[in-house]
């Protein structure tokens, strides 16, 4: 078994970091797991995405052209990547920075309005773990609480007393469950 | 006077521990030999020949190796300074020196002289500059003068197209990390051991861990300048001095103790 | 065992100072930095030697000096930054002396991009820098293989007195997976005879690439060759997978063979008998596992990320007796699985002609698709 996650939105979105706490989550559950980035020559703004894979065996490639699940957190994301959902997989999208609806109905869509979710707990960064949370709770490759112990174990030092919003962010997607 | 004197010999000159005795390639006038003795015998006033790493550069010194009687590497031209940086940096109590030329130092390894200087990386160095490329021939070098005639500016140096000499220990003077750079010359007696204690202050400058030391020497090249020995000096005091003059550059406040 | 999440990148550098690297130099260049910049922590806390220099003509320089010692040294770069540094490659090759190089390899040629690419196995492999001498060059396609071949590397640097290049790409520097990291070594504290670190109590020495004699310089050659014969009789390495029932082999090395892993797991789950052989060591390089392959085998799939450079390696070795197909994405284009399966599934379903060069029957494949 070998689930693929795309996280995909603008640089500063914590698109990276999201996908690494899929990783680092997937390892504490002994999973195989890889992390990618596709990095690119500029160090702020601009697009950015990556891939993690969470898989019971040794994973080969780490790229994949239809992953099982994407997070696209803008429209140039989803622009992107809407069309690379493996058919039955998993779009989430943060409806806060979109104007247009997804297309695809082969696929299970969460629309999550995450920036505004985020904002309400006090802080617009913790957009990405409000989508994370509403990936997990859609797609159960890994439980909520070993993302809860990732960050606790690898958010800066400097953010530590943000751990129980972060925490918050999490359950508020995850209340975004399809039936 | 007392007979007994007479039968004591006193030896007045030998040859340093830290010459090897190998008879130098180098052509009859050249000034290079005399800058090794004084490496030499500076290395072994200072007790440091078993101590000391040089790095030999190419050109006329790339076998400088077979006459100094210590360890030594052979560097690729013009990376001296880089390769000195890795020794000194893995074995920090040793002395470590380069050796090089002007088309070495200057030319191809300028970017490797610049950054150890500004590094102020703890290393030696020796330049020799004798205004163009000795081994290849007498071809035009970065130090060549105005109007200088090489085999690669056969009408004389133009500085339209060819550009202008670089005085690197005045370009040095002005490095942050540079902390012992002066231009000596190797014309005569009297500046032979001027250059002599220019070259234990280089060295006592590293002993120190003051950092970046280099001693820039004024050399003949009769061959390729085309001139007798004799006329070649000549030559270095009258056109290459006003142009390159003699001095300190930049003595780190440190050394001002040091009496030599 | 502890597994940590690590960036290929980092996961060398760390795993070379585990490896006892005494000093590091280097230049920054995507998409190699963060082993420079991991380094540049690391080494300073252990008391060991960093330095980041002036250029990779710098840093290559440096590390020739520093080797000089003895003592275990190192440098990483990139593509661009490896061609700048061939000049010092061949000189400490000239030399005999231990050293290691990490190329993550980008697209080019020239400045290229700063994509994932497997462009410069020539350069590593066949050549680089003037004169005659070979490299050991190790290509590892994961982080955990990144750690363990550094360690690797650094061995056989020593007992072979010789370069060993670590070829990884621009996606295993910076993938992030699971390593466990080796122990602490010790530092070396004995020295080979040629180690130049002072003469104290003993003759001088001195360490050069010139042999003005050529018949000095041949023999020194004779000696660089009589080393590589040992160096390949004993360090081939080679990993195969599903191989006991193949008939059909895809090959490749590093990311390639990693991708091509995933298209032939799914070959497989479709009733396809394919294997997977993937070397390890590029140079030397695993001539008789492509010699004795089985007549039963059908065809040969070779996927790089270049346009045919271990291809000809691999034909040579084979001495073209198995039907033979090429498939790559090029200047940085990295292929994804299901490229790599549609070449099976054409390799399965279409006898693989034999007319020509397998490069040029691809190249008018991808030609014909416009």
């Amino acid at each position: 078994m070998q689930t693929e996650i795309i996280i995909a939105g603008f640089g500063g979105q914590g698109v990276l970091f999201g996908g690494q706490l899929l990783a680092y989550a997937g390892l504490d559950e002994g999973k195989h797991v890889t992390w990618i980035p596709a990095y690119g020559p500029e160090m702020r703004g601009g697009t950015a995405n990556c891939t993690a894979i969470i898989s019971d065996e040794e994973i080969g490639s780490p790229l994949v052209r239809y992953p099982a699940a994407i997070i696209a957190m803008n429209r140039p994301s989803l622009d992107k990547y809407e069309n690379q959902v493996k058919p039955g997989g998993l779009l989430v999208v943060n409806s806060s920075m979109l104007d247009r609806p997804v297309k695809r109905t082969d696929i299970r869509v969460v629309e999550v309005d995450a920036g505004e979710v985020a904002g309400k707990l006090g802080d617009k960064r913790m957009t990405n773990m409000v989508l994370l949370g509403a990936l997990l709770a859609n797609l159960p490759v890994l439980p909520l609480s070993a993302i809860e112990n990732a960050l606790t174990a690898h958010l800066p030092e400097r953010h530590k007393r943000l751990l129980p919003k972060n925490f918050e962010a999490l359950r508020e997607g995850a209340k975004y469950l399809l039936n | 006077m007392v007979l007994e004197n007479c039968e004591i010999e006193t030896t007045v000159f030998e040859r340093p521990d830290s010459l090897t005795g190998t008879t130098s390639h180098y052509c009859p006038g050249c000034t290079h030999g005399i800058a090794n003795r004084l490496i030499a015998e500076v290395i072994d006033e200072m007790g440091m020949r078993e101590k000391t790493i040089g790095v030999a550069s190419v050109g006329c010194s790339v076998f400088i190796y077979n006459y100094l009687n210590m360890d030594f590497v052979q560097a690729p031209h013009g990376r001296a300074p880089a390769m000195a940086t890795g020794i000194k940096r893995v074995l920090p109590d040793r002395m470590v020196f380069t050796y090089q030329g002007d088309g070495d130092l200057a030319s191809i390894g300028m970017a490797e002289i610049v950054h150890a200087a500004a590094r102020g990386e703890n290393i030696s160095v020796f330049f020799l500059n004798n205004t163009n490329y000795g081994m290849t021939g007498g071809q035009m070098a970065p130090t060549s003068m105005p109007g200088q005639k090489t085999t690669s500016s056969q009408t004389g140096r133009d500085v339209e197209t060819q550009g202008f000499p670089i005085r690197v220990s005045e370009m040095f003077s002005k490095l942050d990390g540079a902390s012992y750079i002066v231009r000596r010359s190797l014309h005569d007696p009297k500046h032979i051991r001027m250059a002599k204690k220019a070259i234990r202050m280089a060295f006592e400058t590293q002993v120190r861990g003051l950092g970046f030391s280099m001693v820039e020497l004024l050399s003949i090249c009769p061959t390729n300048w085309g001139i007798s020995p004799l006329n070649s000096i000549k030559w270095l005091e009258e056109k290459m001095i006003p142009y390159y003059p003699l001095g300190d550059y930049k003595i780190h406040p440190a050394l001002a103790e040091i009496k030599l | 065992m502890s597994l940590e999440l690590m960036k290929g990148n980092e996961a060398v550098a760390e795993a070379a100072v585990r490896a006892g690297v005494v000093s590091y130099f280097g230049y920054p260049i995507t998409p190699q930095t963060e082993l420079l910049e991991y380094m540049s922590h690391r080494m300073p806390e252990l008391g060991r030697a960093f330095v980041q220099a002036e250029s990779e003509l710098g840093a290559i320089n440096m590390v020739y000096g520093a080797a000089c010692t003895g003592y275990r040294t190192m440098t990483s770069s990139s593509s661009p930054g490896v061609s700048l540094m061939l000049e010092g490659v061949s000189y400490i090759a000239g030399t005999e002396l231990p050293m290691v190089i990490v190329n993550v390899m980008r697209g080019g040629p020239g400045l290229g991009n700063i994509a994932p690419a497997q462009s410069d196995y020539n350069q590593m492999v066949h050549g680089g820098g003037h004169g005659d001498y070979r490299c050991i060059v190790l290509a590892p396609c994961s982080v955990q293989e990144s750690v363990d071949l550094t360690v690797l590397a650094f061995d056989l640097a020593d007992k072979y007195r010789s370069i060993v290049v670590i070829l990884t790409d621009g996606s295993i520097g910076q993938m992030m997976e699971a390593c466990e990291l080796p122990p602490m070594q010790p530092l070396k504290t004995t020295f080979a005879d040629w180690a130049v670190q002072g003469c104290e109590g003993r003759e001088r020495r001195f360490l050069t690439s010139i042999n003005l004699d050529p018949a000095a310089q041949e023999e020194m050659n004779y000696r660089l060759l009589k080393r590589w014969i040992d160096v390949e009789a004993n360090e081939i390495r080679c990993q195969e997978y599903y191989m006991e029932d193949a008939e059909y082999v895809v090959t490749g090395f590093g990311s390639s063979a990693r991708i091509a892993l995933s298209a032939v797991r799914i070959a497989r789950a479709e009733g396809i008998k394919v294997g997977l052989i993937r070397p390890i060591t590029l140079s030397p390089f695993p001539r008789q596992v492509y010699a004795d392959l089985s007549d039963k085998i059908k065809g040969m799939l070779v996927v790089e990320m270049n346009a045919g450079q271990m291809l000809e390696d691999v034909l040579a070795a084979n001495r073209y007796r198995t039907p033979t197909d090429f498939f790559a994405r090029l200047g940085g284009v990295v292929p994804f699985p299901d490229e790599v399966l549609g070449e099976i599934h054409r390799m399965v379903e279409t006898p693989i002609s034999t007319d020509g060069h397998p490069r040029d029957r691809w190249l008018a494949r991808v030609l014909a698709k416009g």
